[in-house]
C-alpha cells in the first residue's frame, strides 16, 4: 500500500510538471495579455514596453518559464497583477480556499445525502413511477447549465422572495475567524449565530453546484444496486434468511458503493468547473471568483498557482478514491 | 389439468413427508410476451433424512421448482401455484417475512457456482456468523468458535485463518465447502443443492459430493439434489424424479430407474452418460434435437419430437402421470424392460 502511494504521488509530480508546461506557454499565447489587461488598450507603446519589462515578459517564453520553475522551487509564485495587486499568488490561493473547500464540501454532502438513497430507492422500485420520476429529474439535473439554475435559485429564492441571502458568505455580524470555514469557526468559537448566518447563506450555492454531481451519483447508484441486486450472492443472502436490513446494508450497498465511491471522487474534481459559476453569481469570494477575476485580466501568477493546485487537489482525490476502494473491496487490497 | 395431485408412494415407507410439494405451477409473465409455464404440475415428496434427486436437461424448470419452494422467485413477474407442505406448513402460502425465518434455518440451499454465490467483499467468517446471529440470536463474538468448527467439519484446512479470508483467496472447492458450511449452520432439516458440483473440476466434484453424503447421513438431513447428471444423482440419492418442460416424466428409487428406465427420455439420459464401466471407445449417444423442439403439453408429450420410439398418441394426447409399485411415468409407450 505505501508503495502504491508513494508511485502515485510521484506520478503526480509528472503530471503537474507537463501541465505547469503547457499551461505556460497556453496562456502567453493567449490574445490580450497581462499588459493590456492592466494598462487598457490606449496605453503608448513606451509606457506598454516598461511595463512588459518590468514584469519580465519581454523575455522568450522558454526563458520565462525557467524562471518560473527556479522560483517556485523555492515556493515563490510570483505576484498577482489583477485579482489583489502586488499580493503574492499563493497566498491569494490559501486565503481563497476555505470558502471554495466549505461550498464544496457542503455541495457534494448533499449530492451524496440525497443521491444514495434515491438511487437505492429507484433500483429496488425499478419502473414504478417513483423510479421514473428521479430518473426524469436527474436527466433535467445534468442537462441545467450551472450558471443558469443558479441564477434561477438566486433570483427566486433571493431576489424574489427573501427566504436566503443574495450573496456572500456571512452577514456582517464581526465574526471570529479560526479557519476561515465559516461554519466551522461559529462552532468553534460558540458564536452560533454566525454559523447559522453561513448555513444561510451556503444553501442556494450549495444547491446549484450539487445538481450536477447529485444527478450522477444518482444514476450510477441507481445502475449499480440493479446490477448487484441480481447478483447471485444476493440471492445465497435471501437464501439464509437474513432480514431486509443485513442484506441491503451488508450485501447490496457495500457492493453497489464501489463504483459510486469513484464517481464521488471524479465528481469532486469537476466541482471546480462548477465552483466557477456558481461563486461568481453569488459572489462567494472563493478560488472560483479569483480564476475568473485572474482569467480577465490576464494573472498570469494566479492563473497558474490556482490551476496548478487544482491539478494536484485532483490526483489527490483520485488518489484517496483509490484508497477508500482498497478499504471496501478486499480482491483490489490484496493485489 | 392432467398432473393431478397424486401421492408418490416411494421413499422409506410409514414416515411421514418432511416436504410435500403438490401441483407446483410457476407462470412468468413479461410485459408484451406469452406467459411461459416455467414448472407444470410437479408434485414430490421427501422424507426426513432421504436425498431426492431432481434431474433434467438445462431450461427443463430445476431451478425455478427450488427457488419457488424457497420463496426465492423474482418478487414480480411470476405467479406460483400449488403447494409445498414443509412440516405441516404450506411455505407458498407464507407471509414474506415468515418464510425468512424459515429460510437459512428450516430449509437451506446451496447454489450452483460458489464464486459468484459468495460475497466478494466479505470475510468468509462473517459470511458464516451471519446465519447464526440471524436465527440462533448469537452474538458474532460467540458464533465465530462455531463457525470455524463448521469449517472444519466440511473439511476447510486451517479453519482459523479462512474465517478471515475473502471469497477470491479460496480454491474453488473451498468455496463450496464454505457455502455448504453457511447452508448447515443452523441444521436445517431440509437442504435443497441447485447443481452443487457443476462449476467445479471432476476431481473436485467427487470430494463435494462424497462430502454432501457423509452430512447427510451424519446430521439426517434431507436432500434434495439438483443436477443434470445422472452420474450424480447414481452415488446419492434414494429417490429420482425426472423433469422434461417443466414436468415429472419419470419416478422411481434410483437402483430401480437406472436398472430398468421405462421413459425414452431417461433411458436417453442413462445411454448419454460416459461410464467408468462400459467398454471403451463404446459411443456415447446423446438424446437427439432439444428442448427447442418441444410440443406443447396441453395437447401432445412434450418430448414427442426428439422420442426415439414415438406412437400416434404421442402428438395427439397428454400423457398423464401414472403411479405403480412406486414408479411413477409419464408414457405412452414406455421401454420394453428387458430383464
Ligand atoms: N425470472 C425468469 N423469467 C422468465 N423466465 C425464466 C425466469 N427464470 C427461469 N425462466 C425460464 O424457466 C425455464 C426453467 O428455468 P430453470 O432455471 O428452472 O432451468 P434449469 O432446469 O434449472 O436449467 P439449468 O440446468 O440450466 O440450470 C427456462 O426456460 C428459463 O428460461
Ligand atoms: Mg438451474
Amino acid at each position: 500500500m505505501a508503495r502504491f502511494i508513494i508511485r502515485r504521488l510521484l506520478q503526480m509530480v509528472v503530471v503537474v510538471f507537463v501541465l505547469s508546461l503547457m499551461l505556460f506557454f497556453w496562456l502567453r499565447s493567449l490574445p490580450g495579455g497581462t499588459v493590456s489587461a492592466i494598462l487598457g488598450e490606449r496605453a503608448t507603446p513606451q509606457t506598454r514596453a516598461a511595463l512588459t519589462k518590468a514584469l519580465g515578459l519581454d523575455q522568450p517564453v522558454w526563458v520565462q518559464y525557467w524562471r518560473f520553475v527556479e522560483r517556485a522551487a523555492h515556493g515563490e509564485f510570483g505576484t498577482s497583477t489583477r485579482v489583489l495587486p502586488g499580493a503574492d499568488a499563493l497566498d491569494i490561493f490559501l486565503s481563497r480556499l476555505p470558502a471554495t473547500i466549505e461550498l464544496s464540501f457542503f455541495a457534494l454532502l448533499l449530492a451524496v445525502v440525497l443521491a444514495i438513497p434515491l438511487g437505492y430507492l429507484s433500483a429496488r422500485r425499478a419502473g414504478s413511477p417513483l423510479d421514473s420520476g428521479l430518473v426524469v429529474t436527474s436527466l433535467v439535473g445534468v442537462a441545467v447549465p450551472v450558471f443558469f439554475l443558479a441564477f434561477l435559485l438566486k433570483y427566486q429564492l433571493a431576489v424574489e422572495h427573501h427566504v436566503f441571502p443574495v450573496s456572500g458568505r456571512q452577514d456582517n455580524l464581526s465574526c471570529t475567524r479560526v479557519t476561515n470555514f465559516f461554519v466551522l469557526d461559529g462552532l468553534l468559537t460558540r458564536e452560533y449565530d454566525c454559523s447559522v448566518s453561513a448555513l444561510k447563506h451556503l444553501v442556494l450555492p450549495s444547491l446549484a453546484l450539487a445538481t450536477i454531481p447529485f444527478a450522477v451519483i444518482y444514476r450510477i447508484t441507481r445502475a449499480s444496486v440493479l446490477e448487484v441486486l441480481g447478483e447471485d450472492y444476493v440471492r445465497t443472502a435471501e437464501s439464509k434468511g437474513l432480514t431486509a436490513r443485513v442484506i441491503r446494508g451488508r450485501h447490496v450497498l457495500r457492493n453497489a458503493l464501489l463504483p459510486v465511491v469513484t464517481t464521488i471522487g471524479l465528481q469532486t474534481g469537476g466541482l471546480l468547473a462548477g465552483a466557477v459559476l456558481t461563486e461568481k453569481v453569488f459572489n462567494w469570494g472563493g478560488i472560483g471568483n479569483a480564476l475568473a477575476d485572474a482569467f480577465e485580466g490576464r494573472d498570469y501568477a494566479v492563473l497558474q498557482v490556482l490551476i496548478l493546485a487544482a491539478a494536484m487537489i485532483y490526483v489527490v482525490i483520485n488518489l484517496l478514491v483509490d484508497i477508500s476502494y482498497a478499504v471496501i473491496d478486499p480482491r483490489v487490497r490484496t493485489r | 389439468m392432467t398432473a393431478t395431485a397424486t401421492t408418490p408412494r416411494t421413499g422409506r415407507p410409514g414416515q411421514e413427508p418432511l416436504l410435500s410439494v403438490r401441483d407446483l405451477r410457476v407462470t412468468f409473465r413479461r410485459q408484451g410476451e406469452e406467459p411461459f409455464t416455467a414448472v407444470d404440475g410437479v408434485s414430490f415428496d421427501v422424507r426426513p433424512g432421504q436425498t431426492v434427486g431432481l434431474v433434467g436437461e438445462s431450461g427443463c424448470g430445476k431451478s425455478v421448482t427450488s427457488l419457488a419452494i424457497m420463496g426465492l422467485l423474482p418478487a414480480r413477474g411470476n405467479t406460483v401455484e400449488g403447494t409445498a407442505t414443509y412440516d405441516g406448513t404450506d411455505l407458498l402460502g407464507l407471509p414474506p417475512d415468515q418464510m425468512r425465518d424459515r429460510r437459512g434455518r428450516d430449509i437451506a440451499m446451496i447454489f450452483q457456482d460458489p464464486l459468484s454465490s459468495l460475497n466478494p467483499v466479505i470475510p468468509i467468517g462473517l459470511q458464516v456468523t451471519e446465519v447464526l446471529e440471524r436465527h440462533r440470536g448469537m452474538r458474532r463474538r460467540a458464533a465465530r468458535p462455531l463457525a470455524r468448527d463448521l469449517l472444519d467439519r466440511v473439511g476447510i484446512p486451517d479453519p482459523d485463518r479462512r474465517l478471515t479470508d475473502y471469497p477470491h483467496q479460496l480454491s474453488g472447492g473451498m468455496r463450496q465447502r464454505a457455502l455448504i458450511a453457511m447452508a448447515l449452520a443452523c441444521e436445517p432439516r431440509l437442504l435443497i443443492a441447485d447443481e452443487p458440483t457443476t462449476a467445479l473440476d471432476v476431481t473436485i466434484q467427487a470430494q463435494i459430493l462424497r462430502l454432501l453424503k457423509e452430512l447427510v447421513e451424519e446430521t439426517g438431513t434431507a436432500l434434495v439434489m439438483i443436477t443434470h447428471d445422472l452420474g450424480v444423482v447414481a452415488g446419492l440419492c434414494d429417490e429420482v424424479n425426472v423433469l422434461y418442460g417443466g414436468r415429472i416424466v419419470e419416478r422411481g428409487e434410483r437402483h430401480e430407474l437406472f436398472a430398468a428406465p421405462r421413459h425414452p427420455y431417461t433411458s436417453g439420459l442413462l445411454a448419454s452418460i460416459p461410464r467408468l464401466d462400459g467398454a471403451r471407445g463404446a459411443p456415447l449417444t446423446p438424446i437427439p434435437g432439444s428442448v427447442a423442439d418441444n410440443l406443447p403439453w396441453e395437447s401432445a408429450c412434450a418430448f414427442a419430437p426428439r422420442c426415439s420410439q414415438p406412437v400416434q398418441r404421442c402428438t395427439a394426447e397428454t400423457p398423464r402421470l401414472e403411479e405403480s409399485a412406486g414408479r411413477a411415468l409419464r408414457c405412452f409407450n414406455p421401454v420394453e424392460v428387458t430383464r
